[in-house]
């Protein structure tokens, strides 16, 4: 079990305006896995993806991932964590001064027992299986969307994490590169038996999925 | 390795960002060399200042100078009695005693006729006090009625008389007294006056008939050769009455150069302005900064949401920094180099490029930029991973 979750409730606000929305999430991935998370918009779903990520604070219930617990955790647990996982946004979130090589070395740049030519190569390779092998020194602005996200899945898989967390990675996609960036982040966290948890919207691409679940009213449900 | 990497890595993306932005980079770099050349001119002007004003007691030839308490500085001296010299003659160790007058006064330019003021020295050609060759090779010329000799390095204004003294044109007016010029030295002029001139103690009193040998502006003391000059000068001092000051010649002239650094307010006006250059200088790096991390926090989230740390991100700032300091010190020093020159030649101000002011400068500007750095950084809080996806 990679990620364990476990009666999670969060809410927004404070005082009366406190708006609860994860009241007692419970879910469990192992290891290797590919879970796809639907529900409707402003069920909760970005939310839960950055608690299980280390990047929201929870406080209620318990959410163990990598082994460690991150409800009332520390900024060390969390930081932890989230160089062990592997986040792919919305938008593609590249960062628009560096080729697409640099920012997939960016990943690799917290790793300071690599030399440089190592996270070059490593970052190239990943690349190559994205099918980007010709456009390692592009910057983001001359890539194509579905190519930009392409980029950030190279750079969300290149520190070989145990867990990707994916949100909506193909909702500024057309459905051709859509599919397409799924299929490749598929193969490619099977070959390395990667637990990947994806939210979406897009039916389209409910075929790659172990298992699909759904959010709805703070809570998961099977689908 | 893990040390220099730590600093490495985000000086890097530090480096890409600003070159990416590049019109944004050469505002900044713009900002920090403006600032550049203001402190560099500042302090340029303010040495030179100093150096110059120092100038006038730098040729005296001799071990202690007597001064009247309320001189504050030799363009405008306080006169004490002669006698007061001659006493210190009774110590034993004291060999010679110098009289010198100064006054300022005008000077007409042969040429011209146009009126200017420069510095009168006064003072026996004997006793060689100036120690400038030309002079001392002249000491018996000058003992003639109404001659003078004049300071090549005084300013252009007063026409050039080294050309004019080659043509046979050597008759002019001091203080509306007809002199005759036997010739040019090198001495330097300084802030205060324009210009000198040097002639013999009998002349001084002819250019200025209200004054009298009785009453002088310096007293030089020579002592025997080989005496120590501290104690004679500590003995003098109870020898003499209290309204003179007597100093070694390297006091008289930090004497001359203290002057000019707090009496007069001129040097608080290089301060001010050196500080205004380096906070305008501050405040364009700091917006700069400021607007670059805000441009780019969206980046700064996606990357703590990777595990980068907010450690990172203060580096990334401070190399920001770091790196305008360095990109706009560099033109900025070639750039007041030149105006350097430019002052040397134009307004013959002595204005040397000094490996000392050189690591001043960049000192400041790697502390203002490093302020703008500390500033700019509180923008980073608002860089929080989880309110941005
Ligand atoms: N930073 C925030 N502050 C306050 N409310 C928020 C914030 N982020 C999300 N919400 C609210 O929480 C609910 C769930 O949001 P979110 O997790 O983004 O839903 P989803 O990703 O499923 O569309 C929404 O009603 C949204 O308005
Ligand atoms: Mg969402």
């Amino acid at each position: 079990m990679v990620i364990a979750v476990h009666n999670l409730s969060y809410s927004f606000g404070s005082g009366t305006l406190t708006q609860p929305v994860l009241k007692g999430v419970d879910l469990a991935i192992h290891q290797g896995e590919i879970v796809i998370m639907t529900g409707p918009s402003g069920s909760g779903k970005t939310t839960l993806l950055t608690i299980i990520g280390g990047l929201r604070q929870a406080l209620n219930g318990s959410v163990v991932v990598l082994g460690e617990q991150l409800v009332n955790s520390t900024e060390r647990t969390k930081v932890s964590i989230r160089r062990q996982t592997g986040y792919i946004f919305q938008q593609h979130n590249l960062l628009k001064s560096l080729t697409a090589l640099q920012n997939v070395c960016m990943t690799l740049e917290m790793q300071h027992d690599l030399t440089e030519s190592e996270r070059s190569c490593r970052a190239q390779k990943m690349l190559e299986a994205v099918g980007l092998k010709e456009w390692l020194h592009y910057l983001p602005e001359s890539l194509s969307g579905g190519q930009r996200q392409r980029v950030s899945i190279a750079r969300a898989l290149v520190g070989q994490p145990k867990i990707v967390l994916a949100d909506e990675p193909t909702a500024s996609l057309d459905r051709q590169s859509g599919h397409e960036a799924v299929e490749i982040l598929k193969q490619l966290a099977k070959v390395s038996d990667t637990a990947i948890l994806l939210v979406t919207h897009d039916y389209r691409i409910l075929d790659i999925a172990d298992r699909v679940v759904e959010l709805e009213d703070g809570m998961i449900k099977s689908a | 390795m893990s040390i220099i990497n730590v600093w490495l890595f985000p000086a890097r993306l530090a480096w890409r960002q600003l070159v990416h932005d590049r019109p944004k980079m050469i505002a900044a770099i713009s900002g920090v060399l403006f600032a550049c050349v203001l402190v560099f001119m500042q302090l340029g002007f303010k040495d030179a200042l100093y150096a110059s004003a120092a100038s006038m007691p730098l040729k005296f030839d001799g071990d202690l100078f007597l001064i009247h308490r309320q001189s504050e500085a030799m363009w405008r001296p306080a006169q004490f009695e002669r006698s007061e010299l001659i006493r210190a003659l009774g110590h034993p160790a004291v060999a010679e005693v110098i009289p010198l007058y100064l006054s300022l006064a005008t000077f007409k330019a042969m040429d011209t006729q146009v009126k200017r003021t420069l510095m009168v020295f006064g003072y026996d050609p004997d006793t060689d006090l100036l120690n400038v060759d030309a002079i001392k090779s002249m000491k018996v010329a000058l003992r003639v009625k109404d001659t003078v000799m004049f300071d090549e390095f005084s300013r252009p204004e007063f026409g050039p008389v080294g050309e004019q003294l080659k043509v046979g044109r050597n008759r002019t007016e001091v203080n509306d007294y007809k002199v005759r010029i036997l010739g040019v030295f090198q001495l330097g002029i300084s802030f205060a006056a324009d210009g000198n001139i040097v002639t013999s103690d009998q002349n001084f009193m002819r250019i200025f008939p209200n004054r009298s040998m009785g009453y002088i502006d310096v007293g030089a003391i020579r002592l025997h050769p080989g005496t120590a000059i501290q104690p004679v000068k500590a003995e003098l001092k109870t020898l003499l009455n209290d309204f003179v000051k007597i100093y070694t010649y390297e006091e008289i002239l930090e004497h001359e150069r203290l002057y000019w650094e707090n009496a007069a307010p001129i040097g608080f006006i290089f301060n001010f302005g050196t500080v205004m250059g380096l906070i305008v200088g501050m405040v364009i790096v700091y917006q700069i900064l400021f607007t670059e991390i805000t441009n780019y926090r969206f980046e700064f989230a996606t990357l703590k949401a990777m595990g980068y740390q907010h450690q990172y991100f203060v580096r990334m700032v401070f190399a920001s920094a770091l790196i305008l300091a360095i990109l706009g010190f560099v033109p900025g020093f070639v750039l007041s180099k030149g105006l350097y020159y430019l002052a040397e030649s134009q307004i013959f101000i002595p204005m040397p490029m000094t490996l000392e002011k050189i690591v001043t400068v960049f000192m400041f500007i790697l502390f203002m930029c490093a302020t703008a750095g500390l500033l700019a950084i509180h923008r980073l809080k608002s860089a929080n991973p989880a309110d941005m996806f």
